[in-house]
């Protein structure tokens, strides 16, 4: 038996109990919609980018702790960044979740800091989906912000 | 006189299975039943020396398996009470049944603007075959809805039944347990002039089915869910209905003629049995019908109520208002299948909590997202209970949400 410990650390949990950047922005911030069919769980990311940067981003959604802190963290992480970092840090997290060979696309001196945390997932894998979800919805959400 | 559940635990080999070295307690009965040795022995004693393919070549043990076959159509036909074995169907699932009854009834019988109802609390499955068929002719569906504590509202069932051709409604929620008043159901449909079309997926594992008592006009279920093998389900209509039914799929087996510019049908049931059918699954769910029918169907309720009334007791006593329980309160009203909310913990934190004791309930929306909405949430904690489930296993369900409090 693995060690809950492990998926839920104290970081998450802190990030679902007090979430970052939830809410709404205005428009012209774009909104995008991201939804985990098998579960259910739902997320909104808003986003303000300019010259190639994410000035602000906010999220709304109901989920399990996993898709609700890995989305606080994700907005913590990618706010104020070139779209280039974002990018970059959405490679590196995804590479981060996935149990398979990593193909090398994304350096491996970018730094989640918190966001490692999240580690723990990957020894769950129907849990993978919930803590991509957010991530997947930011990268649907630039292509959106950058069209 | 009471089940003894402890010798019958000891007929389900995956009951004795441990994880990380401690018992399971499998609380996804629901979802789909574990197997007792007589299905599983069945089958395979059936593949090492009985096998043969059915219907089409005469040498003996071809007719022998036949035989074996149709005794199975015999088995399933006496458990719900049909009046004859030529009115049991076998399919791929219930889900298949529920197809058959909407592309083989439904696309014959209904046209523009007719007018198709359903409950809130039905299964995806007794849902889009429908919606799919609406699409199709310009079908209208309507709805039966909920009283506040998750019962169908009887009240305006006859307005919303005026005109309609096809009542469509599961006999027991897979969500929440609530048991439906069949009978008078059928009869609505009936001073309606519409059919009534029973999903019984929920219901006939678990409490006795007697289609002609209902005055039901189609029936579907699944063997999984009733300690029987996957793979094999069962549509039920009587004679009449099915012998004015086109068939729903097409091929070798339902068939009595194919000339090269049309075919005939074979006799029913054969003619909504198209291609090779689940033999051994067949004939393993007529073990497990012989296995039901061996204890009892009314024991087996009177087994379900009482663990209902001791799981809502039990779960109330140590977490009063820090749980709540949707449906019915009262345990004669409701099957042993209950979706629960928990401290405000997400369902699948929930679950994956339950997991680390080994305690498995289903989180998610159960296939039934227009119930959900009413809910008013995007996923529950469900757990559901069978013949084999014991106190112990709801302990171990009031134990280990203790843990759920800890970490969130
Ligand atoms: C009420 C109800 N209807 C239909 C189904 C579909 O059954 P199957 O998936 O075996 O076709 C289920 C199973 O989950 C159910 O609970």
């Amino acid at each position: 038996m693995s060690n809950l410990e492990d998926l839920y650390r104290e970081v998450i949990l802190d990030h679902y109990r007090t979430p970052r950047n939830k809410g709404e922005l205005p428009p012209p911030a774009t909104c995008t919609e991201g939804s985990n069919p098998l579960c259910g769980d739902e997320i909104k990311i808003f986003l303000d980018v300019s010259d190639g940067v994410v000035n602000d981003v906010r999220f709304t959604g109901h989920g399990c702790s996993i898709s609700q802190a890995s989305a606080s963290m994700m907005t913590a992480a990618v706010k104020g960044k070139s779209l280039d970092d974002v990018r970059a840090i959405a490679r590196r997290f995804k590479q981060l979740m996935t149990i398979e060979e990593h193909d090398g696309s994304a350096p491996a001196d970018v730094k989640l800091g918190d966001i490692e945390a999240l580690q723990g997932v990957v020894k769950y894998p129907v849990r993978i989906k919930c803590a991509v979800l957010g991530w997947n919805t930011l990268l649907e959400g630039l292509a959106t912000a950058q069209a | 006189m009471s089940l003894d559940i402890a010798a019958l635990r000891k007929e389900f080999p995956m009951l004795q299975r441990q994880v990380g070295g401690k018992p399971i307690h499998y609380l996804d009965s629901a979802n789909s039943s574990h197997k007792p040795n007589c299905v599983i022995d069945t089958m395979s004693q059936f593949m090492r020396e009985g096998y043969a393919p059915i219907g089409r070549s005469s040498y003996t043990l071809a007719s022998e398996a036949s035989t074996t076959y149709e005794a199975a159509r015999a088995k399933v036909a006496h458990f719900i009470n049909a009046r004859s074995p030529r009115e049991v169907v076998f399919t791929k699932n219930a889900t298949e049944s529920l197809n058959l009854a909407a592309q083989s009834w439904g696309r014959a019988n209904l046209g523009k603007g007719d007018v198709v109802v359903l409950t809130h609390m039905e299964h995806h499955a007794n849902i889009v075959p429908w919606q799919m068929l609406a699409a199709e002719k310009s079908l209208e569906i309507r709805w039966v809805p909920l009283t506040a504590d998750f019962q169908l509202d009887l009240t305006s069932l006859d307005s919303i039944l005026r005109g309609a051709k096809v009542f469509a409604f599961t006999s027991m929620s897979n969500v929440l347990g609530t048991i439906n008043p069949v009978r008078e159901l059928c009869d609505a449909a009936h001073r309606a002039g519409a059919i009534a079309v029973v999903d019984g997926c929920q219901s006939v594992p678990h409490m006795t089915t007697d289609v002609q008592a209902w005055g039901a006009d189609m029936l579907a279920f699944s063997s999984h869910k009733m300690c029987g093998p996957t793979g094999v389900g069962v549509f039920w209509a009587p004679e009449a209905m099915l012998d004015s039914m086109p068939p729903f799929l097409g091929g070798g087996g339902m068939i009595s003629d194919v000339r090269l510019d049309s075919f005939t049908c074979a006799e029913l049931p054969a003619k909504f049995e198209a291609g090779t059918p689940p033999i051994v699954e067949v004939i393993g769910l007529g073990a497990a019908v012989d296995f039901l029918s061996g204890i009892g169907m009314s024991e087996v309720r009177r087994h379900e109520i009482e663990l209902t009334n001791y799981a809502y007791r039990a779960l109330k006593d140590r977490y009063g208002d820090d749980i709540t329980i949707h449906g019915a309160t009262n345990p004669e009203l409701r099957g042993a299948t209950f979706s629960f909310a928990f401290r405000g913990v997400h369902p699948h934190d929930v679950s994956q909590v339950l997991d680390q004791h080994n305690v498995y309930v289903r989180a998610g929306h159960h296939c039934a997202k227009p119930l959900m909405r009413l809910i008013g949430a995007n996923a529950t904690a469900r757990a559901s209970m069978y013949l084999y489930s014991d106190e112990n296993d709801v302990d171990a369900l009031v134990d280990a949400l203790d843990d759920v409090s800890s970490i969130f």
